[in-house]
């Protein structure tokens, strides 16, 4: 089975600031990482390759540094990996950062599953991955907590619905997020890092791809415009409400209902 | 002999301190041992404290009565040595938190010593700095640790908890308040009786604040995890690890039963189940350049000395992934026996590897299972006996005998009995025996010093 994970560099540290004057994001000192979210897709790929065999490639769309993510994924064990890079790429919302991602795909592939993990601790909108299987045509699914079963033509997974766990049989090719924390991600290898040849990382551009018109990618193909970035207003101030048991629910219900948090 | 406890004691400290004096069923059953377990005693009152001023007036009462005075911080020891054995007043200082004063001129935090070492961590961190002495338990107090100069994990590159202390405010047991040392670098202005104090486990004076060395926290570490084929292959190659011209801050052995203890334990995998044997190293430095070439010349080290591969930890996830197994080993080994005892004998580096196979040809022929990790960058190993169901008499029996063989095999190839724990009431016999008569008597001598109606934490260390 052939497997790509898709995978973001992201900043350093996990604990990002936003400068409230500016907007602009305060970089840590720590400079970029592997999105700790991908890892877990990564390794669910890895231990999917044990199995059946196959490959792993990765894939990720950035500015040349990215390149770093994709070497990483190489020591942690992937076969190969993708960089989508152009400047017509910049300043991309959802929409055009997912397009980008299947047009990469279907450059790179063919690929009987594509895994993702659950968000970006950057951006944070969980979306990409569903709309990347939407531009290419195939299936999807969230949440996905463990890999049951892989057969000739489907993949059966256990996905998190808030309320349940639900066992999903999905025809191949096929697109799946990883939740967080569902194993252990295996660490990059030195050995692995001193035997990585540079031609394991093909780059491509929009040049390279079926769809070549600039305006359905980067800033141009973004229908999001961000008016403003600023951080989220933090307050300590806390209400004690005191009472019985029932008394307590009561009053926590009113409180929650007159703030129209439920 | 000591004084009874009387009403009128316990009248006497209550309105000192009103509302912070116990006594009876007040007294959490905590009180009465330490994290082993292995030690009881129950304090006759339980006073805690809440300055130096406290202090003071409780040691100059219990000094006039004769009362035997035990100090406590978290409780977290492992020798017995926060046990009240005799009774009397036992002295919490764990409401003693306040940070005095951070002076970042000379590099220097002022702390009460009932402060935790994971909150005093916290606390130079949000500033940019570190207080470098990093002992695996994070809840225990500075005035525990240097109650038992306690080491941890960065001792290789960064020293122990002496290392780090600058200066300390001690309450005799008279009552009289001390400061031994002083902010300043240097000192060879007579006796150390700060160096004294610390590592005394409270049978000296009482330590009430600390003023403690920090250094602007390095802006780069990476930590290397290092699977060996075997235990003898990943240790041996530690002298050559202190050879190189790198100095990690922390290189640290485990073996494969020991993390499977903690995978159960903390309900999470390890990342790797590569071999029975690794290394854990970190380095530090301030820029990244650095950091990796230090990495690198001990990693190709490494892999000349037959490493199977080296696996790197360069991000907060992965270090939390292999950090949070190595901290958790003592609880680890704890929750997979019904009963346990430790010993945490210190060797010269070269000859870790030889005490570690000893000690498994120690459980093979007393009949007992033990596990060890430790640090074996600084040849301090922690190696628990455990009882796993033995009935009463026979661990008695096959754990003496297993101290016995394992502290005299540490005595004759130049090892100590005590890297960091401390003698307690414990290891006391242990500690006679690596010693001798003479250092003992020495010892006594200057506790007398102090002490001289011996009301500090009697029965302990001496």
């Amino acid at each position: 089975m052939d497997i790509l994970v898709c995978v973001k560099q992201v900043p350093g540290s996990s604990n990002v600031k936003v400068d409230g004057k500016t907007g602009l994001l305060i970089r840590p000192k720590k400079g970029n990482k592997l999105n700790p979210y991908d890892l877990y897709a990564l390794e669910a790929a890895l231990e999917i390759r044990q199995k059946t065999g196959g490959k792993v490639a990765v894939l990720t769309m950035g500015p040349p540094q990215a390149k770093e993510a994709l070497e990483e994924c190489v020591w942690m064990g992937c076969d190969e990996g993708f960089l989508l890079t152009d400047r017509a790429f910049g300043g991309a919302d959802v929409l055009a950062t997912s397009y980008t991602i299947s047009q990469g795909i279907r450059k790179a592939g063919p690929f009987d599953l594509i895994i993702c993990g659950k968000q970006t601790t950057d951006g944070d909108t969980a979306q990409v991955g569903a709309e990347t299987a939407e531009h290419l045509g195939i299936p999807h699914l969230s949440n996905v907590i463990r890999v049951r079963d892989i057969a000739e033509g489907h993949i059966t997974v256990d996905a998190n619905q808030e309320n349940m766990i639900v066992t999903v049989r999905i025809a191949l090719p096929c697109l799946i997020c990883m939740e967080s924390e569902v194993n252990t991600p295996r660490l990059p290898s030195y050995r692995r890092k001193k035997a990585t040849d540079e031609s394991v990382i093909k780059s491509f551009t929009l040049e390279d791809f079926e769809d070549r018109d600039p305006s359905h990618y980067g800033l141009k193909g973004s229908p999001t415009q961000v008016q403003k970035v600023y951080p989220p207003e933090k307050s300590s101030s806390r209400t004690m409400v005191e009472g019985t048991s029932s008394e307590l629910s009561e009053k926590l219900y009113s409180l929650l209902s007159e703030k129209k948090f439920i | 002999m000591f004084s009874k406890f009387t009403d009128s004691d316990f009248n006497h400290y209550s309105s000192l301190f009103p509302g912070r004096v116990f006594r009876g069923s007040e007294i959490n059953e905590d009180y009465c041992h330490d994290e082993l377990g292995t030690a009881h005693g129950t304090p006759d009152v339980l006073v805690k404290v809440l300055s130096t001023d406290d202090v003071s007036k409780v040691m100059e009462y219990a000094y006039g009565r004769n009362l035997p005075v035990v100090v406590r911080g978290s409780g977290t020891g492992l020798v017995g040595g926060a046990v009240a054995i005799h009774g009397g007043v036992m002295l919490d200082t764990s409401l003693m938190k306040k940070v005095l004063e951070l002076d970042e001129n000379n590099l220097t935090v002022t702390v009460q010593s009932g402060i935790l070492l994971m909150e005093l961590a916290a606390y130079c961190d949000e500033r940019g700095f570190q207080y470098c002495p990093d002992p695996g338990e994070k809840s225990a107090t500075i005035g525990g640790n240097i109650s038992t100069n306690a080491g941890g994990m960065r001792a290789m590159k960064y020293g122990v908890t002496r290392d780090s202390v600058r200066a300390i405010t001690v309450v005799l047991p008279s009552g009289e308040v001390m400061r031994f040392g002083s902010k300043v670098v240097k000192n060879s202005s007579g006796y150390d009786l700060k160096d004294l104090i610390i590592g005394s486990e409270g049978t000296l004076g009482i330590v009430t604040e600390a003023t403690l060395k920090i250094i602007p926290k390095p802006e780069h570490a990476i930590s290397i995890l290092v699977p060996f084929r075997s235990m003898r292959e990943a240790i041996s190659t530690v002298p050559k690890i202190i050879r190189a011209q790198v100095t990690p801050v922390a290189t640290e052995y485990m073996s494969q039963d020991v993390i499977l203890f903690a995978e159960e334990y903390l309900g999470k995998k390890f990342p790797t189940h590569d071999s029975d044997a690794y290394l854990l190293l970190t380095f530090d430095g301030n820029t990244r350049e650095a950091v990796m070439h230090d990495m690198e010349t001990i990693a190709e080290l490494c892999l000349e000395n037959d490493a199977i591969d080296v696996y790197m930890i360069d991000t907060e996830e992965r270090s939390a992934s292999v950090w949070s197994a190595r901290s958790a080993f003592l609880e680890a080994i704890k929750g997979s026996t019904d009963q346990m005892d430790e010993c945490d004998v210190v060797v010269p580096r070269s000859l870790v590897a030889d005490f570690i196979l000893y000690t498994h040809e120690v459980a093979k022929t007393v009949g007992l299972r033990i596990p060890s990790f430790g640090h074996a960058g600084d040849g301090n190993l922690h190696i628990y006996l455990c009882r796993d169901g033995l009935e009463e008499r026979v661990w008695e029996e096959r754990k003496d005998r297993a101290f016995a063989m394992m502290y005299s095999r540490a005595k004759e190839i130049g090892g100590l009995v005590s890297g960091e724990h401390g003698i307690g009431l414990d290891k006391k016999a242990y500690l006679l025996e690596a010693l001798g008569e003479r250092q003992l008597e020495i010892m006594r001598g200057i506790k007398k010093v102090f002490d001289p109606k011996g009301i500090l934490n009697p029965g302990k260390v001496v």
